[in-house]
């Protein structure tokens, strides 16, 4: 379901989004695929009101536009997390145990696949794979990759992880909480 | 290598740029070639690489000693992975605090820093070049030894190993027929999975009428555990698009398209640097070394879509439509993208057509088998010693592959099966390692050549388990065009999730198979048509494997969870407390010092007490 923006909070200012829809048209003349992809790197997601706006220019009808919208895996038609994690759900990471470690972030996070966490803090999605094997299994936390994860592994990464992401900026340095070395990690496996 | 570009006007002007290039290669001086490929990026390659420019610079070394960041060298088990030439000397694992040592001792002292050598797993011998590691020596690198001397952020250093050279004899030594009839003669098939005979695509596309043709490179590796094609883009993205433009004069086309897929942003700005760097040296553009053929090339970047790795969903998604498959024919070949004559062949197929024009058919020919000539590029990943990007031969045995390169099933477990083709691909057992790789004997056997993923599977993973993985996979990755396809696997998926949780029986396999068969047949696109092979080549070699699941209710391999228990053995478990510290399902009770027990009704089954027990006291069964 498309879901309106409210006035304000993650709202979109229009200003901004006529510019973006014009210089992406401009750029890439019918293929939605390409617009549609500007304004997900723009505002995180696809916002209802940025579909409708684009209906308007193009003359496309707004069906078609979500039709695409929803075909294909990389476009969100809600908010993502500020935090996101991705965890590969390729065949390797699947024979090396990629669900149980998907699981135990469920477990930490209180999110499912596909999710985001209440407080939109963050959220959680699989990829069919992100061709790191050697790896398996993998997970990337704001583009940073953790490797050869076990689900006890994962939960002391990501306990730390929330803990920092849950303080008040500025006071996760000072209390000394910083990411596990991934190098550490994926080291000695 | 800093050189001002200047726009080649004749071939003549290649020639003379690439021999003023060999005096200013760094292949004269000791260097030193990083790892940049996301496996070795992901243990920390690309801070390792920084840190040998920053005290190379510091050092005042930069003319003594070159340095490279190149793509994918191989051996992901190994990274960071360093090569040191001359002399290809391998070092392993490397971190930023060997960064110095290795330049003093090696790169300038020509010793070798033993302690980053790899180790034979057998002999126990350490191993200094990759010429002496089974893992290389056994394979026929005629593609990835790009990758080991080339940066692929730099035109001239593609230039000076020959790059380009095929397209200025494609335009002024051959005629356009003369490029295809190479082709067809080289016994080229497509890498991309069905192996359909590019000289013959080209031939059909050049016989079509139309004023406008376009050539297509298929870049959207969408099989999970595949990842040559992101490889080969980011290691050696020149020799993609010299073999785009060598198609272009083949088939009299003046565009192409690169259609990369969402995930891979990395290969993105790779090509996206090519062609820029190609455009300014006219190598692209109007007018290519001042003849009259004038090629350019566009990307265009997918958002995530298995089905799209079928060609005619892959046309309809470069436009930016919905990318749903359409009934064949007409090919592509005779309508494709925006409606037009189009060649769509995969990027490996591409990066070996300027080897076929450079060095001729028959020398092309010399290796692979009597219908395909060349080599594969396989992803050997999964319960394996060495996993890593290998190149082989066509013709080659599964058996020379998984334990003559790969070095054989990790933890001194049992090989169980293999699986090629990705989720249209099907999984060989033990009897079948000495099968022959090609595109007929690997379909015959029930899989399929595929895109080039091989996962290797041991004595734990469980086939039940993995056809119902696949058939996740294709759930939710089916278009829903066809009714066969869109129901049909969600029907097999219950059957198999119905077998998995030990409520299936003995009549559910003849069912799976009737159904799978009726999938197969009645689906229009690749996608569907091949659905049915991870059920069907499991349900084929692993039988046995089903009945215990569905009459025994067991799970051979421990791998469903409805059909296994975790056990607590009393004599081995010294009552630390760590599995009931750690238990997210508090199931686990004992007192301090004394064994522990698990409460069968509240185990969840996640298996983090057998992970953090020091003492071995956890089995499952």
């Amino acid at each position: 379901m498309l879901q309106d923006d409210a006035e304000g909070g993650g709202g979109v200012a229009l200003k901004d989004l006529d510019d973006i829809l014009s210089e992406s048209i401009r750029r890439n003349g019918e293929s939605l695929v390409a617009v549609l992809q500007d304004i997900q790197e723009h505002y995180n997601y696809l916002p209802e009101r940025a579909l409708r706006s684009l209906s308007r220019k193009t003359g496309v009808p707004l069906i078609d536009i979500y039709r695409v919208a929803t075909f294909y895996n990389s476009f969100s038609l809600v908010p993502r997390g500020k935090h996101q994690i991705v965890v590969c759900a390729g065949t390797t990471c699947h024979v090396r145990g990629a669900s149980k470690v998907t699981e135990e972030i469920s477990r930490v996070l209180g999110i499912g696949p596909g999710q985001v966490s209440a407080d939109g803090n963050f959220s959680l999605d699989t990829v069919n794979c992100l061709g790191c094997c050697a790896f398996a299994p993998v997970m990337v936390v704001d583009g940073e990759y953790h490797g050869n994860l076990t689900p006890a592994k994962t939960r002391k990464i990501l306990t730390s992880l929330k803990a920092k992401w849950l303080l008040p900026a500025g006071e996760a340095d000072e209390r000394g909480l910083v990411d596990d070395g991934d190098a550490e990690e994926t080291e000695g496996a | 290598m800093t050189v001002t570009p200047k726009r080649l006007r004749a071939p003549e002007d290649l020639t003379v740029l690439r021999q003023s290039l060999v005096d200013r290669t760094d292949d004269r001086k000791p260097r030193i070639a990083v790892c940049g490929d996301t496996g070795c990026a992901v243990c920390g390659s690309l801070g390792l690489a920084s840190s040998f420019k920053e005290i190379i610079e510091r050092r005042g070394l930069k003319d003594r000693v070159g340095l490279k960041v190149t793509g994918c060298l191989g051996f992901c088990e190994q990274g960071p992975v360093v090569l040191v030439f001359p002399g290809e000397i391998f070092y392993r694992k490397v971190g930023p605090g060997d960064v110095e040592e290795i330049i003093d001792r090696t790169v300038l002292g020509g010793e070798l820093v033993e302690r980053l050598l790899y180790r034979d797993p057998i002999t126990g011998q350490k191993l200094p070049r990759c010429s002496d590691l089974p893992f290389y020596k056994n394979q026929t690198r005629v593609l990835l030894e790009g990758n080991w001397r080339i940066d692929p952020n730099d035109i001239y250093d593609y230039i000076a190993r020959g790059g380009y050279s095929a397209v200025a004899k494609a335009l002024y030594e051959m005629t356009p027929e003369d490029v295809i009839s190479e082709v067809k003669e080289a016994r080229l098939r497509g890498r991309g999975g069905a192996g359909f005979p590019t000289g013959l695509k080209w031939e059909i596309c050049r016989k079509t009428k139309g004023d406008t043709k376009y050539v297509v490179c298929n870049a959207d590796e969408g099989d999970p555990g595949a990842f040559m094609d992101r490889s080969l883009l980011e290691g050696n993205p020149h020799s993609v698009l010299e073999g785009m433009i060598i198609a272009g004069i083949g088939i009299g086309a003046r565009h192409g398209v690169i259609y990369v897929r969402a995930e891979y942003p990395t290969a993105v700005v790779k090509i996206r640097n090519a062609i820029e760097q190609a455009s300014e040296l006219g190598l692209l553009g109007e007018n290519i070394l001042g003849s009259d053929f004038s090629f350019d090339v566009t990307i265009s970047k997918g958002a995530g879509a298995f089905v799209c790795g079928e060609e005619t969903a892959l046309l309809l998604s470069a436009e930016g439509k919905v990318g749903e498959p359409r009934q064949k024919p007409p090919f592509p070949a005779e309508k494709g993208y925006k409606g037009k004559p189009t060649v769509i062949n995969n990027v490996e197929t591409f990066a070996n057509v300027p080897l076929i024009i450079k060095n001729g058919a028959a020398e092309y020919r010399r290796v692979g088998t009597e219908k395909s000539g060349g080599t594969k590029i396989f992803c050997l990943v999964g319960k394996v010693n060495n996993t890593g990007l290998v190149e082989v031969p066509l013709g080659i045995t599964l058996r020379e592959i998984i334990f003559g390169i790969g070095g054989g099933i990790k933890n001194g477990k049992r090989f169980k099966a293999v699986q090629t083709g990705g989720p249209s691909g099907g999984c060989l057992p033990e009897q079948m390692l000495d099968l022959k790789v090609d595109f007929e004997e690997l379909s015959r056997a029930g899989s399929i050549m595929g895109s080039g993923g091989m996962i290797v599977m041991d004595e734990d993973t469980c086939v039940v388990d993995i056809a119902r993985y696949f058939l996740q996979f294709l759930k939710s990755e089916s278009c829903g065009k066809c009714f066969s396809c869109r129901e049909g696997i969600n029907r097999m998926l219950e059957i198999v999730e119905g077998i998995a949780a030990g409520e299936g029986s003995p009549e559910d396999l003849d069912l799976l198979e009737e159904l799978a068969c009726a999938v197969k047949d009645a689906s229009m696109c690749g996608l569907g048509q091949t659905s049915a092979n991870p059920v069907l080549s499991t349900l084929r070699y692993f039988r046995d494997e089903y009945l215990a699941h569905v009459e025994l209710k067991k799970c051979p391999a421990a791998v469903c969870r409805a059909l296994i228990r975790f056990q607590i053995d009393e004599n081995l478990c010294t009552g630390c407390g760590i599995c009931r510290k750690e238990c997210p399902a508090e199931a686990i009770e004992g007192e301090r010092r004394k064994p522990h027990t698990i409460d069968p009704n509240r185990c969840m089954k996640c298996g983090v007490c057998m992970e953090v027990c020091k003492f071995g006291a956890i089995t499952k069964s």
